[in-house]
């Protein structure tokens, strides 16, 4: 079966290469998906790639096909930026909490709004990986990360910012979805959505925007497993998975 | 005789661009330069070229940036405070060596200031405004024909240098009109092997400023530092009225040369031999020449819109061997013909003074 070959190969799209992530890390996973779905897809050869800044910035050594770094929250400007003046080519952000939703947020929103013929794939593990565990707008109410000790007062520090549920207000994106990488269901949920994703901007139908919840038991301060049961668990409660837009229609609101 | 059109030097800024085969245009609205703005709304997508009005300057310098890394060329402009804003893309854009064309049409500052004409975003412009060791080239007209030409020039040495290059004018230059003479570029870019287009039939192209390797980035650094001495040696620019044998040399660009280019005629019906030496590269900044060209004078006047700023690579390029004045304004203040020939007077006569002791 199709969905079985890559069990013991790696993606084209996919550099062999060790990677430096901390172990029970949800971008490896995010990574192998992303390169799967371009390989079924076949475009590889026209597929260009945006690096955020934060743990994935080094994301250009793991995709065998172009990849471009931006400036931190600028992702979503760069791929406009690409897409207007090579719109035949398949370009996707990959961007991380604080990148898409704090100092990236008018960007986000902007292309979302102008409806870019772009896919954004947004890995929401609710803490700042790169620079120490610092809190990010999607911090859950309560978690403790270097920035807030005494855990995340929505007082002071305000709620976690749902992302999705942000994008849904405006007219334009043609799919928004939010799935959660804490199960092999999960994992193959997420490959859908990305496949969903994708395609939507293969066909030129506009804006997709995927937004992965993941695992971070670094800062988390976790194991790896439990990080698992924080994502299905906690995570999930806070942003709920589900299309929220499909074919260009609102779905889930 | 070529064709001469009327028009405001922003337009010709614009004009230049579409010329210069300007693929994208991205901006955001801020006085007194939205007439590039405007054109570019008006000419860009009719001729099915990309213009967006950004969210912001930021978004805007980064959508440059990623027309830049797709191969094509691309274009942004603002004035001082949103061009303070481009100040991170074009670091980045610098890091990355991407080429590409920064207008600013300078207002008054510091902070919001004010919209009348100003040269205190000189510092900013050629000292590296961004954070980092770099340089982008300075272009600085002083006429619309110039806004027009200077245009035209920058795309071609943005590509030549795969480096961002700015054309500094102000306000005044960009609201003012003259007659312009188009004319076409002189070459079409030049092949990017290096730009992200899609690894087809080739290894896959990555364009990245972020070098952690041990050493890395200090070797990136001192290749930027051999492109930009290179870029030192072939591309410095200038112009000179008068310089023979003259008094006094006055040194100024854009809106203040124009009031010394009226004021050499002016002194000169008073007995004062004056001259001017007009940077129209302000990075590179023509150091050898005006050294030059001072050698003859017996003093130097720098005149600017601002408390001194190009005057510092003025002293720095005469290193003492001529006496330096200074005549400025500030806040959108323009230096009138008037003030700047009484300070001629005052010198000859310190000058006289001097020679009598």
């Amino acid at each position: 079966m199709k969905k079985d070959i890559y069990i013991r190969r790696r993606p084209k799209s996919l550099t062999s290469v060790p990677t430096h992530y901390c172990a029970g890390c949800g971008h490896g996973i995010v990574h192998r998906l992303i390169a799967e779905v371009v390989d079924e897809l076949g475009i590889r050869e026209k597929t260009i790639g945006i690096a955020p800044v934060g743990c994935a910035v080094l994301a250009y050594f793991y995709f065998n096909f172009d990849v471009t770094e931006a400036a931190h929250g600028r992702c979503a400007a760069v791929a406009t930026g690409i897409k207007r003046v090579l719109p035949d080519r398949i370009v996707f952000s990959y961007q991380g909490d604080g990148d898409l939703a704090a100092i990236g947020l008018a960007e986000t929103l902007h292309a979302a709004n102008r409806g870019e013929n772009i896919t954004v794939v947004f890995v929401n593990n609710t803490v700042y990986g790169m620079t120490g565990g610092q809190m990010a707008p999607t911090t859950l109410t309560g978690q403790k990360t270097a920035t807030s000790p005494c855990g995340r007062d929505p007082v002071t520090m305000g709620p976690p910012l749902r992302m999705c549920e942000l994008l849904n207000t405006l007219d334009r994106p043609y799919h928004i979805e939010r799935v959660a990488l804490d199960s092999p269901a999960g994992v193959r949920k997420a490959k859908a959505a990305l496949l969903k994703a994708f395609r939507v901007q293969l066909e030129n139908k506009g804006y997709s925007f995927v937004e992965i919840l993941a695992s971070c038991p670094t800062h988390q301060r976790v194991n790896p497993a439990q990080a698992l049961k924080f994502v299905g668990e906690q995570m999930a409660a806070e942003f709920p998975p589900a299309v929220f837009r499909e074919e260009g229609r609102v779905a889930h609101a | 005789m070529r064709e001469r059109i009327l028009m405001m030097g922003n337009e010709a800024i614009a004009e230049a661009a579409i010329r210069a085969g300007c693929d994208a245009y991205y901006g955001y609205p801020i006085t007194p330069q939205n007439e590039i703005g405007n054109y570019m709304a008006r000419h860009m997508p009719e001729r099915g070229r990309v213009f967006v009005q950004a969210e912001s300057e930021l978004a805007a310098i980064n959508m440059v940036f990623g027309t830049a890394v797709a191969g094509k060329r691309a274009m942004t402009s603002s004035s001082s405070p949103g061009v303070s804003l481009k100040q991170e893309g074009i670091s980045y854009l610098a890091g990355a060596e991407l080429p590409a064309v920064i207008v600013n049409v300078q207002r008054g500052g510091p902070g919001l200031g004010n919209i009348a004409p100003s040269q205190s975003d000189y510092f900013q412009a050629v000292k590296g405004g961004g954070h980092g060791d770099y340089h982008q080239i300075v272009l600085a007209p002083d006429s619309v024909q110039e806004m027009y030409d200077l245009t035209m020039l920058a795309f071609e040495l943005a590509d030549r240098y795969r480096n961002p290059v700015m054309i500094l004018a102000d306000g005044r230059l960009g609201q003012m009109m003259e007659p312009v003479v188009f004319h076409e570029p002189r070459s079409s870019p030049p092949p990017k092997p290096w730009a992200l287009t899609g690894a087809k039939g080739r290894k896959p192209n990555m364009i990245r400023s972020l070098l952690l390797g041990e050493g890395e980035l200090e070797r990136h650094n001192l290749r930027l530092q051999k492109k930009y001495a290179r870029i030192c040696r072939a591309e410095q620019r200038w112009e000179e009225r008068n310089t023979a044998d003259c008094d006094i040399l006055m040194v100024a660009y854009g809106t203040c040369a124009r009031i010394a280019k009226g004021c050499i005629a002016s002194a000169a019906t008073v007995g004062i031999m004056a001259g001017l030496f007009r940077p129209i590269t302000l990075w590179p900044f023509p150091s050898e020449p005006l050294r030059r060209v001072a050698s003859s004078a017996k003093c130097v006047l720098v005149i600017e819109m601002s408390a001194g700023q190009m005057l510092e690579d003025v002293r720095l390029a005469l290193g003492g061997s001529t006496p330096t004045h200074f005549i400025g304004r500030m806040g959108g203040g323009v230096p009138d013909e008037d003030a700047v020939l009484q300070k001629l007077r005052s010198l000859v006569r310190s000058l006289r003074k001097r020679k009598s002791l």
